[in-house]
């Protein structure tokens, strides 16, 4: 490993934190994402297009402002907070959980469009024809529906991770900036250039975040082909 | 076997009141295209419920708007092989003809996959994807998939209209295999004369969303009344015939029908089969008398049963050969120059030739 690579115990574990917070960010809404996209999509209900807007919300507003709606309703004197603090002492707010929770709702416009959009290709037609074949809506949805959104699902979630792994706006107002609990890759990153002398560890770790979500993106694309290879729609 | 459907729908501007049973084989939906033959299949599938109706199969009921009753497409267990293939992408054929197996109820199964593929002998296709299919062979997948769940009617949307006629010719035996070797009754809408002549056990007629006639095959694509919904090359007659004999030499065939004996280009059937041939209005010429030296091999004595209403340039002439009711088109013109009128003898002139294997075929079992 080059030296310039050996990264302090600091600079690791703003990596990793952002690895983990990213990760879940993304498993916890995928369910969600899969479930409003399907609304979205197929759905016929009053306040749908109030629905999509509010979805599309994080991409518009400035992420400042999201993390200050977060920190409302999530801070421990928040009514989501404080309930969920005095009923299961769960605390969000200054803590890494609340982190993914940011990155979470940052990354959602993008995972449900991505979802949407390849449940909107999918040939209705077709969930039709398995009905008549005996199949009840939920099994349509399970053996047809999903397996051929696959790829919509996977360009998703990558999407959503990568989004994790930039946030920075939402995640410092809500859970601020405290090295080794909510100290992210571009948190870490905006602290090395707040101080004199750090230009040079600012730049490693940029080089990581860039390594990253390259690696992300290349390995989206590598399943995106496997995937359509295996539903034979190459 | 029973089919009863009833059904009142209005969709936009259009409006569907139709009714029909069927007492199995293969009926035949028949019209022109925005008739509402597919908006009734779709009824009766479930996949559109109808503002009022009612569908009955063999006294159970699937649909009863007056009674609250909607039994879900799933549920039906009524076979649907579409238009278009709609074969599902990700699976393999093998899956793909499974699938409705897997979700019917083992006591409910009497289809396996070794007979459904051996009827239409796609053995060969099993491991591959649909991608991979030709059309034709992926309609032949899409038949068998709607067999392997085992239905209790199977509906055929047009399944031959986004084929060529190579494929057409491919498919067509392996449906008359299925109306005569399966005792699934059949309900298949189609608007071509030659599909409906080869393949119907009865027709039901339907016109901007109402039916306008029924009865079997015979009876109906005979009729005057059709032709000009059928279009000008199609009006014809349809008779039931018998191989009584085959002239190797000359590559013909003799059949024998109420009219007398026809002959036509060799056939592949046995002495004693049954034939059901389309003679079309355009292709019988009339005589005053049996004229020496006429190449045509097919000269019938008829009478004329009516005088058919003027269309332009020309005219349709009833005619009863010997108890076979024909039409034949004619100019205006000629029908002058022979004075025809109702009862007066004549010939009728048909050119062997002008049957095709289009225009022949095998009848439904009895």
């Amino acid at each position: 490993m080059p030296a310039w690579l050996n990264l302090s115990a600091e600079e690791w574990t703003a990596v990793c934190l952002s690895l983990r917070i990213s990760f879940w960010a993304m498993a916890c809404s995928l369910p969600f994402g899969i479930i409003l996209a399907l609304a979205l999509a197929r759905g016929r209900f009053w306040g749908k297009s109030l629905l999509d807007g509010l979805v599309h919300l994080p991409l518009i507003l400035p992420p400042v402002v999201t993390g200050y709606f977060l920190l409302i309703l999530f801070g421990r004197q928040g009514p989501i907070g404080g309930f969920l603090a005095e009923n299961f002492g769960i605390v969000l707010a200054f803590r890494w959980t609340g982190a993914a929770l940011a990155c979470a709702i940052m990354g959602f416009p993008l995972m449900v469009r991505a979802i949407r959009l390849s449940i909107e290709a999918v040939d209705f037609r077709i969930e039709e024809a398995a009905g008549t074949l005996g199949a009840s809506p939920v099994w349509v949805f399970f053996t047809i529906t999903l397996p051929l959104i696959l790829p919509g699902i996977l360009s998703g979630m990558i999407l959503s991770f990568a989004r994790a792994m930039g946030e920075f706006g939402a995640t410092i107002t809500f859970v601020s900036n405290i090295p080794g609990e909510t100290q992210t890759l571009p948190t870490a990153i905006y602290t090395f250039t707040q101080v004199p002398g750090g230009d040079f560890q600012a730049l490693r770790l940029t080089l990581i975040s860039l390594i990253v979500s390259l690696g992300a993106l290349l390995l989206s694309n590598v399943m995106a082909r496997q995937v359509s290879k295996r539903i034979g729609q190459t | 076997m029973s089919l009863i459907v009833e059904a009142k729908h209005c969709l936009g501007d259009f409006r569907l009141d139709a009714s029909f049973t069927s007492e199995g084989g293969l009926t035949a939906l028949f019209g022109q295209s925005g008739a509402g033959k597919s908006s009734l299949v779709n009824i009766i599938s479930g996949l559109v419920r109808p503002d009022r109706g009612r569908v009955i199969v063999n006294g159970e009921v699937l649909l009863d708007t007056a009674q609250q009753i909607f039994v879900p497409r799933h549920r039906r267990r009524i076979g649907y092989v579409f238009q278009e293939d709609r074969l599902f992408p990700h699976l393999t054929v093998r899956q793909n003809l499974l699938y409705g197996h897997w979700f019917t109820a083992r006591a409910d199964r009497y289809e396996s996959l070794d007979h459904v593929v051996d009827l239409l002998g796609i053995a060969h296709l099993l491991g591959r994807k649909p991608a991979r299919l030709s059309g034709g062979e992926k309609q032949r997948v899409a038949i068998g998939r709607a067999l392997l769940a085992s239905p209790r009617l199977l509906l055929m949307d047009e399944p031959l209209a986004s084929l060529d006629d190579t494929r057409k010719a491919e498919i067509l035996p392996y449906i008359e295999r299925l109306r005569d070797e399966t005792k699934i009754p059949i309900v298949y809408v189609s608007h071509s004369v030659p599909e409906v002549t080869r393949l119907a056990t009865t027709v039901v007629v339907m016109a901007d969303g109402k039916v306008t006639g029924a009865g079997s095959v015979q009876e109906v694509i005979s009729q005057t009344s059709l032709f000009p919904m059928t279009g000008r090359a199609e009006a014809g007659a349809v008779i039931e015939a018998k191989v009584i004999g085959h002239d190797d030499d000359y590559q013909l065939t003799q059949l024998e029908c109420g009219a007398g004996i026809l002959t036509v280009s060799r056939l592949d059937m046995a002495i004693g089969m049954p034939v059901r041939i389309r003679v079309r209005a355009g292709d019988i010429m009339l005589a005053l008398s049996p004229h020496e030296g006429l190449s045509a091999l097919n000269v019938l004595p008829a009478v004329i049963r009516e005088i058919g209403e003027i269309k332009g340039p020309s005219i349709d002439i009833g005619l009863d050969c010997g108890g076979e009711m024909l039409t034949a088109r004619l100019t205006r013109a000629s029908a002058d120059k022979l004075k025809l009128r109702p009862g007066a003898e004549i010939y009728a002139v048909i050119k062997s030739i002008a049957f095709d294997n289009e225009n022949l075929s095998r009848p439904p079992n009895p």
